[in-house]
């Protein structure tokens, strides 16, 4: 059977023959996303299009055609905010988690006494992100904040007696004539500090992988070739590990995107108060159209870029 | 005058002297890197206690007795500890047992998700076929598609399971496969499983950055394309095989959409088991009213829960950092 098999093969041309065998290694993911994926996304399609009453494990569609979607975008008050603020969100935080997340990994590779404990803690907002963990979470920090006895209130009138106003240092950095876009900008990555460490760790260890399969002796090259540190860098480190600042970037936007607002909606939609699925998956997708859209986007912007062995 | 003129004399011989200049050179340099310490140091401290911050709050209270919990004074560091929080959340979350279900489901999925997702993406990196870049796109499908929106198709597929009707021709009607870990393994195998394009993408990525001629060397040496994956891309890929590995180990322990959508039994998945803690420790025979001291129960088993994957964590960093030796590319 198989020597058959291989026989027939051989009247391959060479090409033809590495196509086959390429769809042979690809072929379980294409079963499984024809399977559980493309279904699953037809038949949301045709949820959004249609009204929905169910009837115990079966249900019932009748086609509307567009109404869903024109509800969606023109008459519910929170969805097209709560869009639009996820995307902006994701626009400022996926840069500042790039740069971030590239900085410690490489900073983390560096050899220094420590270095395993620095790396699992820095790893270790991956390891708590179940929801459960989230909100406990979330609770003993302003515990540790305030204090078991101190109130939030208490809390700000110390701050302001004492005299520390952040608005002070940014009106300082507006005098010397920082445009205020920028400046914006940097008050908004600093306020955001806790969000974006717990949210990349991920993308720190994948860029420290990236960081050691880079051959030693490329370095090795560098050094006797007489390159500065900084040119080795740009030279070396950054085109290695670039094309794992487009997988990184894919993450982080997909990352950012479920932690937004907008997956809770479509889960409250579903499963809260309305309990619509029709409009639960009008939501979702139009919410991945738009992440597909920016990433889109962004991949195609970064990827010429890019460096590729072959 | 006299006095400064020699000391000027003094200085520019100390100038010429090349001893001297090569020890100023070394102190400049270790000034330097001893600043960059510094500010390593400094950076690594600072960011770390934003994150150990909350898990250092976790840990202290999980100590507290309901004295501490409730005086006014105890801020971190108790003045009874008691272990009676880890017993009793050892005891209710029936702990060896749930862990040890708890990591063969975990590990055993994981090998699936490496197996399938290299061979996927190994498929994507080094081959032409057609319908590529579509299929390709079909991946950062999977990555990007809010797993909401085929919740209910997905829920019906396994709650009927009959696929093209094999079920109806052999055991006589759709069978359901709720409150079964089977799902998930059949997910993962069609390379459909938690996160499973990601993984693709990540070794596609990886693939594509190894060398071409690693690849043609062993084709010329008459390797078969399945013997050369095996034998000479897996063992270059292994950085990226520890990372996907650690991923999905973590992610699947920690995964709670799938363990409710497929119902699966409180007693395979952990999360689910500590997240029923706060119940029954409210009834009998605990009947513990206070919601602060629940808390404290429920700290105690968040530690209990993270601790094995902590620790799997630093052994797979270990290798995690071999990896690089095993990397070789070149020499």
């Amino acid at each position: 059977m198989i020597g058959q098999k291989t026989k027939k093969l051989t009247t391959f041309t060479l090409s033809r023959r590495r196509a086959f065998t390429g769809l042979l290694f690809v072929s379980p993911f294409i079963v499984g996303f024809v399977w559980f994926y493309l279904r699953g996304i037809i038949m949301s399609i045709q949820f959004s299009l249609s009204d929905m009453t169910t009837q115990g494990l079966g249900y019932s569609l009748e086609y509307v055609g567009l109404k869903n979607y024109r509800y969606a975008f023109f008459e519910h008050p929170g969805f097209r905010q709560t869009l639009t603020s996820s995307v902006v969100d994701m626009v400022i935080d996926v840069p500042l988690i790039i740069f971030f997340s590239l900085f410690i990994a490489i900073i983390l590779n560096q050899k220094f006494r420590g270095r395993t404990v620095a790396r699992a803690i820095f790893f270790l907002p991956v390891l708590l992100n179940s929801p459960l963990i989230n909100g406990v979470l979330t609770d003993v920090r302003n515990m540790m904040i305030g204090g078991v006895t101190a109130t939030p209130s208490t809390m700000t009138e110390e701050a302001t007696s004492v005299g520390i106003g952040v608005s002070y240092y940014v009106e300082l950095l507006g005098d010397i004539a920082l445009p205020n876009n920028i400046l914006g900008y940097i008050v908004d990555a600093v306020a955001r500090i806790n969000s974006i460490v717990t949210s990349s760790g991920v993308q720190i260890i994948i860029f420290l992988a990236a960081l050691q399969s880079i051959a030693p002796s490329l370095y090795e090259v560098a050094k006797i070739e007489g390159a500065t540190p900084y040119e080795t860098f740009w030279k070396i480190t950054f085109p290695m590990v670039s094309p794992l600042i487009v997988t990184n970037m894919v993450y982080t936007v997909v990352d950012s995107f479920q932690r937004s607002g907008v997956l809770d909606f479509v889960y409250t939609t579903m499963f809260g108060i309305d309990n619509s699925y029709q409009m639960g998956a009008v939501y979702s997708l139009v919410s991945m159209v738009a992440v597909c859209g920016i990433l889109l986007i962004a991949t195609t912007a970064v990827s010429k870029r890019t460096f590729y062995q072959n | 005058m006299s006095y400064f003129a020699g000391k000027i004399v003094k200085l520019k011989a100390l100038r010429e002297d090349t001893r001297f200049q090569n020890e100023a050179r070394r102190a400049v340099r270790s000034g330097r890197e001893l600043l960059a310490a510094i500010f390593r140091l400094v950076l690594i401290v600072g960011i770390s206690y934003v994150i150990l911050g909350p898990m250092i709050g976790i840990v202290a209270s999980s100590f507290f007795s309901n004295s501490d919990k409730l005086s006014p004074v105890v801020y971190l560091i108790p003045q009874n500890p008691t272990l009676q929080r880890y017993i009793r959340a050892y005891q209710l979350l029936d702990y060896w047992k749930v862990l040890g279900s708890m990591l063969v489901y975990v590990v055993t999925l994981t090998l699936i998700q490496i197996a399938v997702c290299s061979l996927v993406g190994y498929g994507f990196a080094r081959f032409q076929f057609p319908l590529k870049k579509f299929l390709f796109a079909c991946v950062i499908i999977v990555i990007v598609i809010p797993l909401h929106s085929i919740m209910l198709p997905l829920y019906m597929t396994f709650r009927q399971f009959d696929p093209l009707g094999l079920m109806t021709l052999f055991a006589g009607g759709p069978i359901n496969l709720m409150t079964r870990t089977a799902p998930m393994y059949i997910m993962t195998i069609f390379g459909c499983g938690l996160r499973s394009g990601l993984y693709i993408y990540i070794f596609n990525q990886f693939f594509r950055g190894l060398p071409k001629e690693i690849e043609e060397a062993a084709f010329v040496d008459g390797a078969g394309t399945f013997y050369t994956f095996l034998r000479v891309m897996i063992p270059n890929a292994m950085p990226s095989i520890i990372t996907v590995a650690i991923f999905s180990l973590v992610w699947q322990y920690n995964d709670i959409f799938y363990a409710n959508l497929f119902n699966i039994s409180n007693n395979v998945i952990i999360s689910k088991k500590l997240n029923t803690l706060n119940l029954s420790l409210a009834g009998p025979p605990d009947q513990i009213l206070d919601p602060g001291i629940r808390a404290l129960y429920v700290y105690a088993g968040i530690i209990l829960m993270i601790l094995p994957m902590i620790l799997i964590y630093v052994i797979l960093q270990k290798r995690f950092i071999e990896g690089v030796e095993r990397s070789g590319i070149v020499g």
